[in-house]
């Protein structure tokens, strides 16, 4: 009796999330991601210029309609999310625990703490215009008051050592107020990136809202700190990369021909474990005021 | 016998201010000699000189920046909030006790009417100081802090010279912050005016210091190692200019730039008020205004009986003596600004579109444009999309809300909008989709220390005013 041959498994494809379909680069490209000790885990697809533009067309796209929803319905939709981690926790313990060389404890507690901040900032949504926001008055008969709004498309480059809770610490502040993001993952620690994609693509976070790139922040920053159709830009992935400097500056640079937003590059790459403090969600929000006179 | 209506000459007297031949620099709380080329301020009006004004170089500025640096260190970030709120207070006083003198000084510097300079710029002055008064020892209440930023290098306009004065110095010095600013080269007596104020303030030195010149100083400013924050008014192109030189550095950087503002009316609005905001939005400080109601988008159905009553009212526009009480459109600011607005709408005729203007006598001397309406207009023409900073309106039509919006919209600015309706739901569905940072609804051009304001997109960012406009001013602001 011949012996029976071992099973061949089905390895898995990572791939960009791009207006909530999976398309391979555009470039053809994709680059070998090695776990902390060396070890090959996959290859992942390169995002290029060409897949950063189409991520704006769609996080436009996106953003109008996201906006619009009510902010009870964003916070519904961004805990939704974080119920989906939860539920799909082994999976993405095993992603923070491959790419980032933890334990399985310290992995363990990475994936609470982003569940966590999920529900944190959902909770955000409906709070946000209220502590914000200003009824002012004005030495006149006028109604005067001042709400904050989305800016519109933001880029994030999001960091590269905290390839999980610092990612979703950075998307979630932008999303919640109404804005639509597109991400360039840590380029070293792409996968949980990519599983957090395939998480919100079974969420309720419409197509386009957060599109994800996997690739090298310093290949494709420049290409969103120019596009002009992006209105603000987190630079906090480039802390600690090579050459992080100089790449900033000429990205600020780059980034003020439509006078974005700039949320600049700390020196050294935050502690995300620590309560996020507002700024990360109203630097990019607008406040808009409106007049109307008072009368009968 | 007719019954002659014309309006008698009003001229308010002059008598009150007291121009010197020359200014120096205003730092560490004396007035010093200059080390660039001095250079003459002009009355628009009637183009003679006013005065010799001191241009500050490269180490005019280091000299005022460490005078700032040192009185922020020594004396007013130690100083307890409510002691500095007093000098605030005792300041906007001081203002109020010399408003007239102020009032025709800026008259005469800038080319405003008198009226508008005495009933709007200089008690709006005022007020900022007592607002921001009050929050100098209310921060922990901010929302920001308590923990200002140090020197603040400030870069204001000419077309309301001392009410962006007003806008950056009250907030910045009720933080806690010391600054050193730099007026408009075409407009910088009241700033000087004002330094005399805080000498007589007793305010101590260093704490408030005037550097005036042109770009360069500017520039000067902007790169100065010293300084902590950069506060800019003024065009959507110096301030993308401002936001290069400062990448890569810890400055913190607000900037209220340009504006192309959208005044929407429809069919239903009351048709009087709207041609009186469309007036006030567009005429209204001749013009120069970043958030001027520049392209009126009026709805098809009622654009010919609006435009017949518009240029009726636009008829009885006093153009002529800013002095003369009685004169609603005063002069172009400077003769560089009067060949922009020139060039800008011969391009609008030769693009096409429809001039008209109102019979009307422009002096023969000085800087004049008189108020002008171009019809036909399309959004790709030049006269739809750049900022004229002067008294031309550009009217479009529109048939639906999402057409009004889109026409709104398309542009790169975003500093404000109108809009006129009778109807509520209305006009809070329009406020909510104009991207703009300040919406007027059935009103135009109103302003009060209470209320933010600034830009969406290239119009830039950051607020001045209000709650919000202490974020500029203090570390947890950003």
């Amino acid at each position: 009796m011949a012996r029976e041959q071992a099973r061949i498994d089905v390895r898995k494809t990572y791939k960009l999330y791009v207006g909530g379909a999976f398309p391979r680069s555009e470039s053809g490209y994709s680059y070998e991601v090695r776990d902390a000790k060396g070890g090959f885990l996959a290859n992942a697809a390169l995002a290029s210029r060409k897949d950063a533009r189409d991520a704006v067309v769609a996080a436009r796209r996106a953003q109008a309609g996201w906006a619009g929803r009510t902010a009870y319905n964003r916070g519904q939709v961004l805990y939704r999310v974080a119920e989906i981690i939860e539920d799909r926790r082994p999976q993405f313990v095993a992603a923070v625990r491959s790419s980032e060389g933890l334990s399985g404890s310290r992995a363990e507690a990475v994936v609470d703490a982003v569940v966590d901040r999920l529900v944190w900032y959902a909770g955000w949504a409906d709070k946000l215009t209220q502590v914000v926001g200003n009824a002012n008055p004005v030495a006149g008969q006028f109604f005067n008051l001042s709400t904050p709004e989305p800016t519109g498309v933001v880029a994030v480059l999001a960091p590269q050592g905290s390839s999980l809770l610092g990612l979703v610490s950075t998307i979630a502040p932008a999303v919640v107020t109404g804005n639509t993001v597109v991400v360039v993952s840590s380029y070293a620690r792409p996968l949980p990136a990519v599983t957090l994609g395939e998480a919100l693509a079974t969420s309720d976070v419409p197509g386009g809202v957060v599109n994800i790139l996997t690739g090298d922040a310093l290949a494709v920053g420049p290409w969103l700190a120019s596009h002009m159709d992006v209105n603000a830009i987190d630079l906090v992935g480039l802390a600690g990369t090579d050459g992080a400097a100089e790449a900033a500056t000429a990205m600020e640079v780059a980034a003020a021909d439509n006078l974005k937003r700039v949320r600049r590059a700390p020196a050294a790459e935050p502690d995300w474990t620590r309560e996020p403090s507002l700024s990360a969600m109203t630097d990019l929000l607008e406040i808009k005021t409106v007049w109307h006179p008072m009368g009968v | 016998m007719g019954i002659d209506f014309d309006y008698a000459p009003a001229p308010e007297s002059t008598g009150i201010v007291d121009i010197k031949e020359s200014y120096g620099l205003f730092v560490d709380g004396q007035f010093r000699d200059g080390h660039g080329t001095p250079f003459k301020t002009v009355n628009p009006a009637t183009e003679e000189v006013l005065a010799e004004v001191a241009e500050a170089d490269a180490s005019d500025v280091d000299r005022a920046v460490r005078a700032a640096r040192s009185a922020y260190d020594k004396v007013w970030s130690r100083m307890p909030g409510a002691e500095r709120a007093k000098y605030l207070f005792r300041i906007a006083r001081i203002i109020q006790e010399r408003g007239r003198e102020l009032a025709v000084l800026e008259s005469i510097d800038n080319g405003k009417p008198i009226r508008e300079a005495r009933d709007v710029d200089v008690p709006t002055v005022a007020a900022h100081f007592f607002y921001y008064a009050g929050w100098a020892d209310k921060l922990k209440h901010s929302g920001y802090g308590e923990t200002p930023l140090g020197v603040a290098g400030q870069v204001i306009p000419w077309n309301f010279p001392l009410l962006m004065l007003a806008w950056k110095v009250a907030p910045a010095l009720a933080c806690g912050n010391t600054v050193v600013l730099k007026p408009a080269e075409t407009t910088p007596l009241t700033a000087l005016l004002f330094a005399e104020i805080c000498q007589q303030a007793d305010l101590p030195p260093g704490v408030v210091n005037i550097v005036t010149g042109a770009g360069a100083t500017g520039q000067a400013i902007v790169d100065h190692p010293g300084v902590d924050k950069i506060a800019f008014t003024g065009s959507t192109g110096v301030g993308k200019a401002i936001a290069r030189s400062v990448a890569g550095t810890d400055k913190r950087v607000t900037l209220e730039l340009g504006g192309k503002a959208a005044n929407i009316v429809f069919d239903d609005a009351p048709i009087d008020q709207a041609v009186e905001g469309v007036v006030t939005g567009i005429f209204f400080n001749q013009g120069h205004v970043c958030c001027a109601g520049s392209r009126l988008l009026v709805q098809e159905s009622v654009a010919e009986e609006f435009l017949d009553r518009l240029k009726r009212r636009m008829s009885t526009l006093r153009v002529g003596d800013p002095l003369d009480k009685n004169t609603d459109v005063g002069a172009i600011n400077s003769a560089a600004q009067l060949a922009r607005i020139t060039e800008l709408t011969q391009a609008g005729e030769a693009e096409g579109a429809g001039r008209w203007s109102p019979d009307c006598e422009l002096p023969q001397r000085g800087f004049w444009f008189p108020p002008t309406l171009f019809t036909e207009v399309s959004t790709a023409h030049r006269i739809a999309r750049e900022e004229i900073f002067g008294p031309v309106l550009s009217v479009l039509t529109f048939r639906t809300p999402d057409e009004a919006v889109a026409k709104a919209n398309n542009t790169p600015y975003g500093l404000s909008a109108g809009v006129w309706t009778e109807k509520g739901s209305r006009i809070l569905a329009m406020a909510g989709q104009l991207r703009a940072g300040v919406v007027w609804a059935n009103t135009f051009n109103k302003f009060d220390p209470t209320s933010p304001f600034g830009g969406y997109k290239e119009s830039g960012f950051g607020r001045e005013g209000g709650r919000h406009g202490l974020a500029a001013y203090l570390e947890g602001g950003r």
